[in-house]
């Protein structure tokens, strides 16, 4: 039997969907503003892997010579950034959803389980929850890279009133390295979280539009005892 | 059996028609989200900017000079951390000859009355008899980079001070008489081809100097001899070289940067 499932609140959906032109913007403008100064590479001595970023990647996205715009969108686009985020953690902290959220003690065991399965190297499922340890992780973290984007952020905009934390986050060049690599975290979680969209399917992405999934039990059922089954299987093996 | 095939049915409906509604304004939203770019991008512009994004910077502005503190100070460092190869970087209101010996500071101290001429000029050699201050602290660019730089001169609350300049009164500032200060500085080189604005606070920031000295030495041409800003509170748009009038005045005077689009504060 088929039945539908609450899955995201409506809440959620909304700071989700607000989020992703927002940071998209952020992320562009960003591009805008550091073209001006484009000193980062991946290098080991004098032997340089990779220039962030080559001339036909500027070309091709018209960055050159728009540091002025860039910041003008990005000091804009910084409070919707700020106040969308903001929103979320509060209202996962009120309504409890921090609870699917946030790892558990043995997260860490059980992510690598996951990460096994999804590069097909286990056959065990990972456990039907509605996030699962190595979801939490990421969310998790995103949630920190997003407060430490805003923190070195600051110290970049305001080192001077804001000296103390400029301070702490190593000075302003190494507070601007930082909010660097912190953008291409992002790009990389994007990467990773639209592949596993795709692999997951559409039951699965039509829920963070529509809130709800559709759940056969028939399935759960099948899944739990085929997983019960292994499991003492594998315990009598011992 | 037709039962169970008809309730699946029924399920596959409802499953569509829910789907269908949230949908919609899920393609509503993406809707909302492009138009919203392309009217952003078709506004007039004001100064460079795109209109609602120069009104941004303005709010920005009066939210983080609110904040704004003289006792916050940019962190300093040992001469020995100043850099040797100070970095050169834009010569606008440069470009003509001057002549260093016969440059004297026009000050005009009241701009708001026109025609001007409450004006007083000032010689090198009274500006350099003031105490002498240096800082050496981490010269922030626009463009994003930064160099530690050292610096000398007289700072510009103790000239103000000793010249009785930027109120209206004619008096030597007063912290306590906020009224009688104007709201602005304006500077500008003696070509008028490079100016800057600054709020007064930032001016009179402890940090901020008229500057004749760069590593011990007299300043070099292309950095802006014989008087240059250095205000470490600002971005290095706003460190104006060869300054040619100084003048104060109760609105925004103009400013080169803010007119290509920038931020017209520029504070750190």
């Amino acid at each position: 039997m088929k039945r539908i499932e609450k899955k995201h609140p409506l809440a959620i959906r909304w700071f989700h969907w607000i989020n992703f032109p927002v940071l998209f913007v952020m992320i562009y403008s960003g591009l805008l503003i550091y073209w001006a100064n484009d000193v980062y590479t991946i290098q080991a001595g004098q032997k340089i892997f990779f220039k962030f970023f080559p001339d036909g990647f500027y070309k091709a996205l018209t960055i050159p010579f728009r540091l002025a715009q860039g910041m003008a969108l990005h000091f804009f686009f910084m409070w919707i950034f700020f106040l969308n985020g903001l929103a979320y953690v509060i209202y996962t902290a009120v309504s409890g959803e921090w609870k699917y959220l946030l790892p558990g003690r043995r997260a860490l065991k059980e992510a690598w389980q996951v990460l096994l399965h999804d590069l097909y190297l286990s056959k065990k499922k990972p456990p039907l929850r509605k996030y699962n340890a190595a979801q939490q992780i990421a969310y998790t973290g995103i949630i920190i890279m997003g407060i430490g984007s805003i923190l070195t952020g600051l110290a970049v905009y305001k080192p001077t009133q804001l000296y103390w934390l400029t301070k702490i986050l190593g000075g302003y060049e190494w507070a601007r390295g930082e909010h660097f690599i912190l953008t291409i975290g992002y790009v990389l979680f994007f990467c990773v979280h639209i592949l596993q969209v795709v692999r997951t399917g559409w039951n699965n992405f039509r829920a963070i539009v529509t809130g709800w999934e559709v759940v056969d039990e028939m399935k759960e059922e099948e899944t739990i005892l085929v997983d019960g089954i292994r499991e003492k299987v594998s315990k009598q093996a011992e | 059996m037709s039962e169970e095939n008809s309730s699946g049915k029924d399920f596959r409906k409802n499953v569509r028609r829910k789907s269908l509604k949230s949908f919609a304004w899920f393609f509503l939203f993406i809707i909302f989200c492009v138009a919203g770019w392309k009217w952003l991008m078709h506004q007039p512009e004001e100064a460079g900017a795109l209109k609602p994004l120069r009104t941004a910077m303005d709010a920005n502005e009066k939210i983080f000079s609110g904040v704004f503190s003289d006792s916050h100070l940019e962190p300093t460092y040992p001469k020995t951390s100043a850099v040797t190869r100070v970095r050169v970087n834009g010569n606008y209101g440069m470009k003509s000859d001057l002549d260093t010996a016969a440059w004297k500071l026009l000050v005009v101290r009241n701009a708001d009355i026109t025609p001007i001429a409450d004006t007083v000029e000032i010689s090198l050699e009274e500006i350099k008899k003031l105490p002498k201050t240096e800082v050496v602290f981490n010269f922030k660019c626009i463009e994003g980079w930064s160099q530690v730089t050292w610096w000398g001169g007289v700072k510009f609350s103790d000239f103000a001070e000793h010249f009785h300049l930027g109120t209206k009164s004619g008096n030597a500032p007063d912290k306590n008489n906020k009224d009688d200060l104007f709201k602005y500085a304006g500077l500008r080189t003696p070509d008028g081809e490079y100016y800057v604005g600054i709020d007064m606070p930032s001016i009179m920031h402890p940090q901020t100097i008229l500057c004749y000295e760069m590593n011990g030495r007299p300043l070099p041409m292309n950095q802006g001899a014989p008087l240059r800003l250095i205000i470490p509170v600002k971005y290095g748009v706003k460190h104006l070289k060869r300054i040619g009038t100084l003048f104060f005045s109760d609105s925004p005077p103009p400013d080169y940067w803010y007119e290509q689009g920038y931020d017209y504060y520029a504070g750190l």
